[in-house]
């Protein structure tokens, strides 16, 4: 693309802002296209970038790097945020599939339902979903030292939620955010079957009256939030809480139950058991 | 459309790989308004990162008002040779009502483009057999016994257009846009287990059953000795032809329930059963039971519209949820759609020609059918429990 037809498309708003149309005349552009010019205004200094009319591009902020933010009008395609390292990206409306994929570091807020997949293997930053989730959300995010990835769902979660996961932090609120800004408990069940099958590190924490113990999947055991855990999760949740406009006391109003693994390391036995 | 590259693949394609799989679209209007292909068009075309060029359809309900109780057959030919052939054998066992070429758009620079031929056909009566029943066994005989030659679709009031190509192009070749249906489906088609080629492309179809799909179906093997054992012949070398004839066989021809065929299709776990009342227990074990061959196994989401009697669009995704679906409805809730991915909507939205707006958007439970009926509206909409708001009554226990 030519440095002139790239300018018709932006708008220039001040110094360190920019707009992105991203379907000019009605017809949504190719995602390659899409991210090629959010390299480009990445590269000439821009630190806030809009996209209007996003939608379903593919790998939006893949791969960035540093103090950027992305405000994206539209339903953003699958993979958003894709080995994301310290970006902030705010949807506002659903997201696709996959969003936060590997990321190592960033925040991703939406303010919509967040499909299925959420955080596949991240390794770090923060995912905040305002709404619902679908399946296997938080599939095998992991910690090392300082990075530590968590996720936070305002709403319900489906079946395999916390699946392999191998650290970092999930927590379910349960709550329905209406667009009036009402706030109520949701009607669904909190999450599906399977909840943290094959969990081997971290933690899900579900605000919850709901029995469980029949939804556990393998090596995942339900215990009670200690005083740790409590302590652990309040600067998340009031983060949380202060992004989507939730009154904090109404988190508390119900109990939190925890799921983590069964023991420290419960498939040691799986694997090269006999020769260790 | 693949007239080119035969032997190398695309210039796009060469030093890079693309992981995605087929996307599916379709909607169905409540009141049975008709309307042009334009709209399916643009919700498949927009899902354009998920298909790789080889294979693309198209199937609309509602096109052939004024044929609407004939048979439409819509047949694929290599040669005027073989189109001959078939056309007096089906000459030889009923009566061909208007026999005519489909309207197509070739490039000029294509010098052996396929025959896109339409019958509209009407078996003779017999006593011993249903007329549908005749048609099938048609179908299977041109399918399976006759060279160059391939039927699209053969069910009333309906048609599926489908070749091998992008689905913008195959969209263009058929010009979709002069046909008008209630119902439309569509797909496009990122092939991984078996070539593409125009008889592999979605929708498959049989009578009035069509299926768009997006995964595979490892059962495949158990599925098809199961048809086959009920005189289907699966000749596609495609695992999707096995869910149509599955559809035909549980809804046409034992006359289940929809809600009660998906659920022999994607049945609950046993452990999920063993949780459920009493009567469900029962209910859903004889369902797994019974139709323990016909259960669909491995990834999939698939569209399927029925026509057999009242249109039926019927949407439905694996227990694990490997393949994503998506719903919604309009705001004066005549219209739903379904689709692989929101952008669908989103694009409906955007463009100016349409402006649809969503009263809902929605993600539907796995394993769970959303089912819209022509002149019922919206009966299930994927997010109840098996078997809820149904009146169930065990006999024997």
């Amino acid at each position: 693309m030519t440095e002139n037809t790239l300018k018709e498309k932006i708008n220039m708003n001040g110094n360190n802002s920019i707009e992105i149309d991203c379907a000019p005349n009605g017809k949504p552009l190719n995602y390659k296209i899409l991210n090629e010019e959010i390299h480009q205004v990445i590269n000439s200094g821009y630190k806030k970038i809009i996209l209007n009319k996003v939608c379903g591009q593919r790998f939006i902020g893949a791969s960035l790097q540093g103090d950027l933010e992305f405000v994206i009008n539209g339903v953003p395609g699958n993979d958003l945020g894709i080995f994301m390292d310290g970006p902030k990206i705010i949807v506002n409306d659903n997201c696709e599939d996959q969003a936060g994929n590997t990321m190592n570091n960033g925040t991703i807020i939406i303010h919509g339902d967040g499909g299925d997949v959420i955080g596949l293997s991240a390794r770090g930053g923060k995912i905040y979903v305002k709404k619902d989730v679908g399946y296997r959300v938080g599939i095998h995010i992991k910690e090392y030292e300082r990075k530590h990835p968590v996720i936070i769902i305002g709403g319900t979660a489906r079946d395999f939620l916390g699946e392999y996961m191998a650290g970092g932090l999930v927590i379910i609120l349960g709550l329905k955010i209406l667009p009036d800004g009402k706030i109520t408990e949701n009607d669904y069940p909190i999450c599906g079957n399977e909840l943290g099958t094959g969990i081997h590190r971290g933690k899900i924490i579900l605000r919850t009256n709901e029995d469980l113990q029949s939804k556990l999947g393998v090596g995942a055991k339900l215990f009670k939030p200690d005083e740790d855990d409590l302590k652990h999760i309040e600067p998340y949740l009031k983060e949380f809480c202060e992004i989507f406009s939730i009154p904090y006391k109404i988190i508390t109003q119900k109990p939190f139950k925890v799921v983590k693994p069964i023991s420290k390391r419960p498939f040691g036995g799986s694997y090269c058991g006999q020769i260790v | 459309m693949n007239w080119k590259n035969y032997t190398s693949l695309p210039k796009i394609f060469q030093n890079q790989r693309i992981f995605d799989g087929c996307g599916i679209s379709g909607y169905l209007n409540i009141d049975g308004k008709r309307e042009s292909g334009t709209k399916v068009k643009d919700m498949l075309c927009i899902l354009h990162d998920r298909e790789n060029g080889l294979g693309a359809g198209y199937a609309g309900y509602g096109i052939y008002p004024d044929y609407k109780d004939y048979y439409a057959l819509h047949i694929l030919f290599d040669d005027e040779k073989s189109k001959e052939k078939v056309i007096s054998y089906l000459e030889s066992m009923g009566y061909i009502i208007l026999s005519e070429p489909i309207p197509t758009k070739t490039p000029s620079n294509v010098d052996n483009p396929p025959i896109i031929w339409r019958i509209f056909y009407e078996p003779k009566k017999m006593k011993s057999i249903s007329d549908d029943e005749q048609m099938i066994e048609l179908v299977m005989q041109i399918n399976a016994n006759f060279d160059g030659a391939f039927v699209m679709s053969s069910g009333k009031n309906m048609g599926v257009f489908k070749g091998n190509g992008w689905s913008y192009e195959i969209a263009d070749f058929y010009k979709i846009e002069d046909y008008k249906a209630y119902m439309w489906l569509a797909h496009s088609r990122f092939p991984t287990n078996t070539p593409g080629w125009w008889g592999g492309a979605h929708p498959f179809n049989l009578l009035g059953t069509s299926v768009v799909h997006n995964g595979e179906i490892t059962s495949y093997g158990t599925n098809k000795r199961y048809l086959e054992s009920f005189g289907y012949k699966c000749t596609l070398f495609t695992d999707t032809e096995v869910i149509a004839y599955l559809f035909d066989l549980l809804v046409r021809k034992h006359k289940l329930p929809i809600l009660i065929a998906s659920l022999a299709l994607a049945p609950p776990l046993f452990n999920e059963i063993e949780r459920m009342d009493k009567e469900f227990q029962i209910a859903l074990k004889n369902i797994r039971a019974t139709y323990r061959s016909a259960m669909l196994n491995g990834p999939f989401s698939i569209i399927v519209g029925h026509n057999d009697p009242i249109p039926t669009m019927i949407g439905l995704s694996d227990r694990k949820k490997l393949r994503p679906l998506v719903a919604a409805i309009s705001n004066d809730d005549n219209t739903v759609y379904i689709s692989s991915e929101e952008a669908s909507f989103k694009r409906l939205k955007l463009n100016a020609e349409f402006c649809d707006e969503f009263k809902e958007i929605w993600h539907p439970k796995s394993g769970t059918a959303i089912i819209a009926r022509v002149g019922q509206g919206l009966l299930r909409n994927g997010l109840e429990k098996p078997l809820e708001k149904i009146k169930l009554s065990v006999m024997g226990g």
